[in-house]
């Protein structure tokens, strides 16, 4: 178990390095550098900008400075584009804000999920489970970018419940729309997941054995089924994180909540370089180590797995 | 967002079944498939929506990109569906036809979806066999790459390709591809692995015909029926996945368009009165995947016949 | 969470402070008009995305702009109609040779009770201008013509050779090279505001995070969200703070404009943008609410007329009917439809000072244009059996793609033209277009300070926004004349007719600021052209 750790977290190395390299050739590649607007600088003035940035640099230069800043310093640099502000200082606003909401909207759709998935199967057949696996396509379906507005036309418009946007350290009326516009579509996916894999563990024998022996139906699913049921939901959860996080592309551009998803986009955009190798490194990070924990959860769960 | 590994297990239980069984497995599939409604349904939902892309054009009133000036800007009222003035679904904020842009948005749509599916097909069977068939070392040192690349957000690589190599159908599905076809090596890798202990292959080996052949004609026209099964399911994927590309604006280019750039446009102009803008669209994206996946879902039953 | 809940406590704080204040002012009447005020003076408007900076040196967006404007006050300010006023400086003299001003200041104060002095400014604008601060704006400098800055700005001589100079505290001299009539007007640019000399040599850039900055301006930073929020609240140290009514101003970024409506339909924002096209039915719906005032831009098609363009646009014929075919009332009123006016020439037409000249187009129905159009389109040997295909790129945005795809029909209906779009990602664009590697792409210019010659330089052979590449030795020597001229109308109409004529941009439409702006907030500067607005003018009428 412990070697495996170790080994996954060697492989993580070089997989982060990879990341670092492909998107800063990416971006040395791209035309259109960050400095560019409708009224060209004058020459020296982007000289200066250049060299305070580092961009008058040859590539071998920049890219060993960029690593070693990443490495030994963890410093990802100054953004290009916001000039009061370094990179470690975008990331520690907006990191927070999207984990926030990224947390409950994984907690929220795993705990709905699994529940609605298990009534389904325990009640295969029944309107409650035609209900739910309705509600789990059509929740699938439904691109987010159509649920937000949605959502913000009936709570903030037409009931004026909730405020339509913002952040505000995260309160909770501010955190509603925001979960449940990312939380929908992975709901949907665990409940189907949960289902079919409940409805696979209540058919086998040793469930069977249990029911026969009289032992109550809760006790069953709560002592014996659940346990299995849940190991093939658990390699969804590694992607479904990631997905929330690359979620919040959408759930930042119609509730402003400032998490990274905006800032990732307009800085790729704008060519703020630095802000985005930032959180891709970021996001690569906490995908690699999401996997890491998943497989070692599987591990836990299910003794017949040997790494 | 992809298949998950339930899924791909299922595939890989099925494709181990169907293997044991022989051919007449086949049959049987077909036969079960049949007797599922929603699948059966599906399908023909499918080839409905198909023919709906493909010929919906000839009963189009108006020309996709023809804009009609006198209803430009005035479409809440002047571009509501009609029969009358031929645009049987409104206009949209340019006064163009909105049953002509959906007719050629689901056809880019289900293109998208199709080849983005069959790039990720090709890519992750070819590669998969390719590990799966030598083993050893290069397995080894294959199969970690896959791992590595599993790592990477790709949905920002792709999201800084389109930024930076700007806009393209190719480029959609290129990085689409790129993204999906790791899963399908994987599954491709392990079937290779029991194909390739069979006796046609070892007389091949033993007579031997290249590598490159053997791989060719006689391991992957094996790993046809599971890969039919996961690119049934990856199609819908490819769909969503292309809608929220549209969302950000990186999608398809105008006069071109896509159901996911349609919905989006319509999804921002909902709340000034043109719904239709919204619905046509979406209703034509939300059929085309349920049907997708119901579709999915009934051939994986059919080949796997574990009582669900 | 720890960083939640200080924010959290912040947030609780300002909230106490301001609550208890604006109570304090309830029923309070506004003392030129005597209109009841609300008892909740907060002002909160839309932005449509983080402003880069908000260091006066070093910020370069007009939202920037905006709060700069709040926190930092320069030597000259404008009024409601653009004129301007004393700001910091009481009065300033010029020498006979237009070259030298002598600005006197009065008594302010910083909003830490430190005086502004009159090196402040001269460490602003050496700042600004300093290669180690490297400002994206320190070419603001350069158009004002200061003394030296040119080689400040490369590295070639000290920043203190900079043309400004503090005598003693109250007085501020600069030196120019040439004389600029609108100099005055440049300086309620926010590039030429003062910097705390001592706060920002001591903190560098974290200067500017609430709790740090010290500004001299009505407003001070007290929260600072950067993709959320920016909060100023007014600062008691303000040389006219008696006559200051708003207490607080919001901007929250909202990047998606048809949500920023919902929540400003919703009550939550006092001001926001007009998506295109959405004027008329929110005027049917909220007469009070909406405004439309012209904003000083133009928007423009640009036609590459070097050799790496199409052969048939070096045809002046085909450009000309390119220009007649494309029916700008439509783009105006049913595109756009936010009170934007068509174009047929290239200065706004609101532009001070200026009278839009006649061009033979102006007179002509759009039916005479496409006559004529297609009669030319068939001299330059382009019809229906040769039809001529083009490309026009623009960068990524649907009111650019509205009209792109309008025009490229109008050619195609008019004139048979096939029109390939391009959209292409803004950084991207502006190298494209820069590049000269396009056809046909969009442009637009908005006025550095209020007068023609802001536009019209743009065309002049050596400007390095001539991305048509427009070379015309009478045009150059016109613009020449017009900088000493008594009426320079002259030459800039003349200038006018060689593009008109010449056609190497196809101007569109000049803009309209449409907004929506809640209908209790007074003294909104209607007729300022460039729309610069001070929270410190406006005021809030209880309902």
């Amino acid at each position: 178990m412990f070697s495996f750790v170790v080994r996954r977290l060697m492989v993580a190395v070089p997989t982060l390095l990879i990341l670092v390299v492909l998107s800063f050739v990416l971006m040395y590649a791209a035309p259109g550098g960050p400095f560019n607007s409708e009224r060209p600088l004058p020459p020296e003035v982007l000289a200066n900008i250049q060299a305070k940035y580092g961009l008058d640099q040859p590539f071998w230069k920049r890219i060993t400075d960029y690593i070693w800043g990443v490495v030994a310093h963890f410093d990802f640099g100054p953004s290009f584009k916001f000039k009061d502000r370094s990179v470690n200082d975008i990331i520690a606003q907006g990191f927070p804000v999207t984990l926030t909401y990224g947390f409950w909207s994984f907690v929220l759709a795993t705990v709905v999920g699994v529940t609605l998935g298990t009534a389904a199967a325990i009640k295969q057949n029944s309107w409650l489970d035609y209900l739910a696996v309705g509600f789990s396509v059509g929740a699938q379906v439904l691109p987010n970018f159509v649920m937000a507005p949605i959502l913000l036309l009936v709570f903030t418009l037409w009931l004026g419940w909730l405020p339509g946007g913002g952040w505000n350290g995260g309160e909770w009326p501010y955190l509603i729309m925001p979960v449940i516009a990312l939380s929908t579509s992975y709901m949907a996916s665990i409940a189907r997941i949960m289902r079919s894999s409940m409805l696979e563990v209540l058919n086998t024998n040793f469930i069977r054995t249990a029911q026969a022996k009289g032992i109550p139906m809760r006790r069953v699913i709560l002592r014996h089924a659940m346990k299995p049921a849940i190991l093939p939901l658990l390699s969804y959860l590694g992607p479904a994180f990631v997905g929330m996080i690359t979620g919040s592309v959408v759930i930042d551009a119609f509730f402003s909540t400032g998490g990274i998803g905006t800032f990732f986009v307009n800085s790729a955009f704008s060519r703020d370089y630095s802000v985005m190798m930032g959180i891709t490194i970021l996001v690569g990070a906490l995908t690699i180590l999401f996997n890491l924990v998943v497989d070692i959860l599987y591990a836990w769960i299910d003794p017949k797995i040997r790494y | 967002m992809f298949p998950n590994r339930t899924t791909v297990e299922d595939i890989e239980n099925a494709a181990a079944l169907a293997e044991v069984q022989g051919r007449s497995l086949w049959a049987s599939a077909r036969a079960r498939f049949m007797r599922n409604k929603a699948a059966v349904v599906s399908l023909i939902v499918l080839i409905l929506v198909a023919a709906f892309a493909l010929f919906g054009g000839f009963f189009a009133q108006w020309e996709r990109d023809f804009v009609d000036f006198s209803l430009m800007g005035r479409n809440a009222h002047l571009g509501v569906p009609s029969f009358e003035t031929g645009h049987y679904f409104g206009t949209d904020n340019s006064g163009r036809d909105l049953f002509a842009r959906t007719v050629q948005g689901t056809g880019i749509s289900l293109m998208v979806g199709i080849v983005g599916a069959m790039v990720a097909v090709l890519v992750g069977t070819l590669y998969g066999a390719t590990a799966g068939y030598f083993g050893g070392r290069v397995d080894g040192i294959m199969m970690r790459i896959v791992d590595v690349l599993m790592s990477i957000p790709f949905m920002f690589v792709l999201i800084l390709m389109l930024v930076i190599f700007g806009r393209s159908i190719l480029m959609l599905f290129i990085g689409i591809g790129l993204i999906s076809w790791l899963d399908m090596a994987r599954i491709a890798r392990g079937q290779t692995l029991t194909i390739k202990n069979k006796e046609f292959v070892e007389v091949a080996v033993a007579t031997g015909v290249h590598p490159l052949r053997i791989i060719l004609r006689h391991i992957i026209p094996n790993l046809l029926g599971i890969v039919v099964v996961y690119a049934t399911l990856l199609v819908p994927n490819m769909i969503i996945f292309e809608s929220f590309i549209s969302f950000l604006g990186l999608g398809v280019q105008e006069p071109n368009t896509s159901l996911g750039a349609l919905i989006s446009e319509g999804a921002g102009t909902m709340q000034y009165g043109t719904l239709w803008q919204l619905l046509f669209p979406l209703f034509f994206f939300v059929l085309t995947i349920f049907a997708f996946f119901f579709v999915g879902d009934g051939l994986r039953d059919a080949l796997d016949p574990k009582d669900r | 969470m720890t960083f939640k809940s200080t924010l959290m406590a912040t947030t609780a704080a300002v909230f106490t402070v301001v609550g208890s204040a604006a109570f304090a002012e309830a029923h309070a009447t506004h003392p030129v008009t005597g209109e009841i005020l609300a008892a909740d003076q907060t002002f909160t408007y839309r932005d449509l995305d983080e402003s880069p900076s908000i260091d006066p040196g070093v910020v370069e967006d007009s939202a920037g702009g905006d709060i700069v404007r709040d926190l930092f006050e320069g030597l000259m300010n404008q009024d409601a109609d653009g004129n301007i006023v004393p700001g910091v400086a009481q009065s300033y003299e010029v020498s006979d040779d237009l070259l030298t001003y002598t600005f006197t200041l009065r008594d302010a104060k910083w909003s830490n009770g430190d005086p502004v002095l009159a090196s402040d400014f001269v460490y602003a604008w050496r700042r600004a201008a300093s290669p180690e601060l490297a400002s994206p704006y320190s070419w603001f400098l350069e158009l004002m013509a200061v003394e030296n800055v040119s080689e400040v700005i490369a590295g070639e001589m000290p920043t203190d050779a900079l043309g400004i100079s503090a005598p003693d505290d109250h007085t501020v001299v600069v030196k120019i090279t040439q004389p600029l009539p609108y100099f005055p007007q440049m300086l309620t640019h926010y590039t030429t505001f003062p910097v705390p000399e001592k706060v920002v040599e001591e903190l560098g850039a974290e200067w500017t995070k609430p709790g740090n900055m010290v500004s001299n301006g009505a407003y001070v930073l007290t929260e600072h969200v950067p993709q959320e929020k920016l909060v100023r609240e007014r600062n008691p140290m303000y040389w006219d703070n008696e006559n200051t009514i708003i207490e607080k101003v919001t901007s929250l970024v909202i990047n998606d404009e048809d949500t920023a409506l919902t929540r400003y339909l919703a009550g939550e924002l006092d001001r926001t943008d007009i998506p295109a096209g959405q004027f008329p039915a929110l005027q049917a719906e909220y007469p009070e609410d909406v405004m439309s005032v012209p904003n000083a831009c133009s928007y423009y098609y640009t036609i590459n007329l070097t050799d790496t363009t199409n052969p048939a646009l070096l045809d002046v014929n085909v450009r000309e009917a390119l220009s007649l075919a494309v029916d700008r009332d439509i783009i105006v009123h049913n595109v756009l439809a936010g009170g934007q006016k068509p174009a047929y020439t290239f200065t706004h037409w609101a532009t001070a000072g200026f009278e839009t000249p006649e061009t033979p187009m102006v007179s002509m129905t759009q039916a005479e244009r496409n006559e004529k159009a297609a009669e030319l389109m068939e001299a330059a040997g382009y019809g229906s059996d040769n039809p001529l295909s083009l490309e026009l790129i623009y960068n990524s945005s649907s009111a650019h793609e509205s009209i792109a795809v309008a025009v490229s029909q109008m050619w195609k209906q008019t004139l048979g033209v096939e029109t390939t779009l391009g959209n292409e990602e803004w950084q991207v664009f502006l190298e494209t277009r820069g590049n000269q590697d396009y056809q046909i792409a969009r442009g637009a210019w908005c006025a550095d300070y209020n007068e023609a010659s802001t536009f019209l330089d743009l065309m002049q052979s050596e400007s390095g926004y001539n991305d048509a590449k427009y070379v015309n030795a009478e045009y150059d020597a016109l613009m020449a004349e017009a900088k000493t001229s008594d009426n320079p109308q002259v030459q800039y109409t003349a200038a006018e007719q060689l593009i008109a004529q010449d056609v190497p941009i196809i101007p569109i439409y000049h803009y309209a600021a449409d907004k929506m702006l809640r209908h209790n907030v007074k003294g909104w500067p209607y007729n300022n052209f460039q729309q610069n607005w001070y929270a410190r003018d406006l005021y809030i009428v209880a309902d």
